[in-house]
């Protein structure tokens, strides 16, 4: 599966600078280029080659890392993708971290006290979390915590407290996700007879929760986890333009915006890559949550 | 089948009688309370988009530059923008582009992909291989990574965002009706129709496809929510709808500057478009509990 979906991930990345209409080397060049700039840039692209041969050589390139040179700052876009991926990362896993935590608490809170105040009020977050536009939540908490209260900055990175608002941000609609999934396997697996074995044998209730239900219910909620980061690195796009974190996403929209192309392939590539992998280690963790799960 | 093609809904419920699926349908969907608050919600927003022009007290283009950032007042119910431009006007004219963005985008979507799912599954073997893999490979992308692909590609603009949007919703139709139709295809109605001669063609329009409708429908409500997600996104970051056309995440894009001056710049946008995901995401549910419960 891996290999396929790899090999397509890697023609839709190619395919981008030759949808766009117009000669790709014009494109490359921009309004300004004069007839030697676009000859050069047809010859150091490869543009003059066969379309089959460009894609082999973008394939292979692309497998060792090498996305060519950015146009618009002149250095190789590997170096600018691993700077830029590394912030993605720190504010992916400080997301996935808050909306764990949350999620997890809250699911387990709504499913251990179904239809009460809590689970209404529980689940009426989640309704929120899922609905709110991550970048409209992200400037209110910039108005509230770094314009109003002063607490924490409104963007930028260096400390732990810059990176407070932004997994905010981010980690609330997945936190909102894994709570709805977390409550819905939760209340199947609390009726089960071992739950009330578990329960007539004597163990605390929190032992009962944590490590007889909840280990049982974490196949559908590890399934979201998966969903999840990849929605979070789609997220990361919104949060690091509103918080300007020097990220991935951001590289792409100004890569854009730039019409600098081989940042934008390259970006492409590393960010579903990078999501092909995480749902790839999300099912092989599967077999260790429930050992009845094994792969040849 | 025959029989229901050419009548009216209303034909329909008056030839079922109080008691037909209609009405139960539309009984048990008016006992779920959280559904018709999103109906509610739903509908007061079409009427909003449908009737944008006889409500809007103020042009929703043009403002008056003395007027500039005035907060909320009895001539400006909700203020003024930068430029002078009633808000209430601009959020009003706004609900119609959003309407129009998630009905062509989700129509598009819905159409490639309820196509593409339904020949998949029926064909089954390599074809059915070649379009889920194809599948797979868009949902490599997280979505908005996909739409700023697309963008990439074709440029920013209205109907290039309503396409960027469309393509990244594709899968979710096409899965969806590909699993429905394998389960269907053995059954022994659609036996019967082949047996009596029907091609593979008219099998799936009068047999198969209107047996998927419950999980169509589910998916097209709840996808009209992620749409308006994507869109506004796209258009905060800039690369969407363009200025000074008043579409509520440009508002909100436009609003960052004034954070500190005129906050509920930004705050109104952000609300609208968190009711109306809300409406949608409520209306969804409850159409799923009451269409197709087992797709809890």
């Amino acid at each position: 599966m891996l290999v396929p979906v790899l090999f397509g991930v890697s023609l839709v990345s190619f395919s981008l600078l030759h949808v766009v209409p117009g000669d790709p080397a014009e494109v490359l060049g921009g309004a300004e280029a004069t007839k030697e700039d676009v000859d050069r840039i047809r010859r150091e692209y490869g543009l003059d080659r066969p379309l089959l041969v460009q894609y082999l050589q973008f394939a292979a390139n692309a497998a060792r890392g090498d996305f060519g040179i950015s146009i618009q700052s002149r250095h190789p876009v590997r170096g600018l993708l691993f700077q830029s991926l590394g912030f993605t990362l720190q504010l992916s896993l400080a997301s996935i971290l808050v909306a764990s935590v949350v999620g997890l608490l809250a699911g387990i809170i709504s499913a251990t006290r179904p239809y009460s105040l809590f689970d209404a009020l529980g689940m009426l977050g989640a309704l929120f979390g899922i609905s709110m536009p991550i970048f409209w939540l992200g400037l209110l908490l910039i108005v509230v915590f770094a314009v109003q209260l002063h607490w924490l900055p409104s963007g930028g990175t260096g400390t732990l407290f810059h990176l407070i608002l932004p997994a905010v941000a981010l980690g609330s609609a997945s936190s909102a996700v894994i709570a709805r999934m977390t409550r819905a396997s939760m209340l199947e697996v609390v009726r089960q007879d071992y739950i009330r074995t578990a329960r007539a044998t004597g163990y605390r209730e929190d032992v009962v929760i944590f490590r007889h239900a909840l280990k049982n219910a974490m196949i559908p909620i590890l399934t979201v986890f998966g969903l999840e980061f990849g929605s979070m690195l789609g997220g990361a796009v919104l949060t690091e333009t509103v918080f300007s974190l020097p990220g991935v996403g951001r590289l792409l929209v100004e890569g854009i915006f730039a019409r600098d192309y081989p940042v934008v392939q390259g970006a492409m590539m590393l960010v579903a890559t990078t999501f092909v992998l995480v749902n790839l280690l999300t099912d092989a963790a599967y077999a260790f949550f429930d050992p009845r799960i094994r792969y040849e | 089948m025959s029989e229901a093609a050419g009548e009216t809904l209303r034909e329909r419920y008056e030839r079922a009688g109080a008691g037909g699926e209609l009405a139960d349908l539309w009984r048990r969907l008016r006992r779920n309370r959280a559904a018709m608050a999103g109906a509610g919600i739903v509908a007061l927003f079409v009427l909003l988009a449908l009737l944008a022009p006889a409500l809007v007290p103020f042009s929703p283009t043009r403002g008056d530059f003395g007027d500039r950032l005035q907060a909320p007042s009895p001539t400006h119910w909700l203020g003024t923008d930068e430029l002078g431009r009633d808000i209430l006007s601009r959020i009003i004219f706004g609900a119609r582009i959003s309407l129009q963005i998630q009905v062509v985008a989700v129509l598009l979507a819905l159409v490639v992909g309820v196509t593409l799912g339904a020949v998949g599954g029926y064909l089954g073997g390599r074809m059915d291989n070649l379009i889920m893999r194809a599948m797979d490979v868009l949902l490599a992308f997280p979505s908005i990574f996909l739409a700023l692909g697309i963008i990439a590609a074709l440029g920013t603009g209205l109907v290039n965002l309503m396409i960027a949007a469309g393509i990244s919703s594709i899968p979710a139709f096409a899965r969806i009706v590909r699993g429905s139709v394998l389960s269907l295809k053995e059954r022994e109605f659609v036996e019967a129709a082949r047996a009596l001669g029907a091609g593979g063609g008219r099998v799936l329009c009068r047999h198969l496809l209107p047996n998927c409708l419950a999980p169509i429908i589910v998916q097209a409500t709840l996808r009209m929510a992620t749409v308006l997600l994507t869109a506004s996104g796209l258009s905060f970051l800039g690369l969407g709808v363009q200025p000074p056309t008043p579409e509520w995440g440009a508002m909100l894009s436009n609003a960052r500057s004034y954070l500190i001056v005129a906050p509920y710049v930004a705050t109104i946008p952000g609300l609208a478009i968190m009711v109306v995901v809300v409406g949608f995401n409520l209306f969804g549910d409850g159409l799923r509990d009451t269409l197709d419960p087992r797709l809890r």
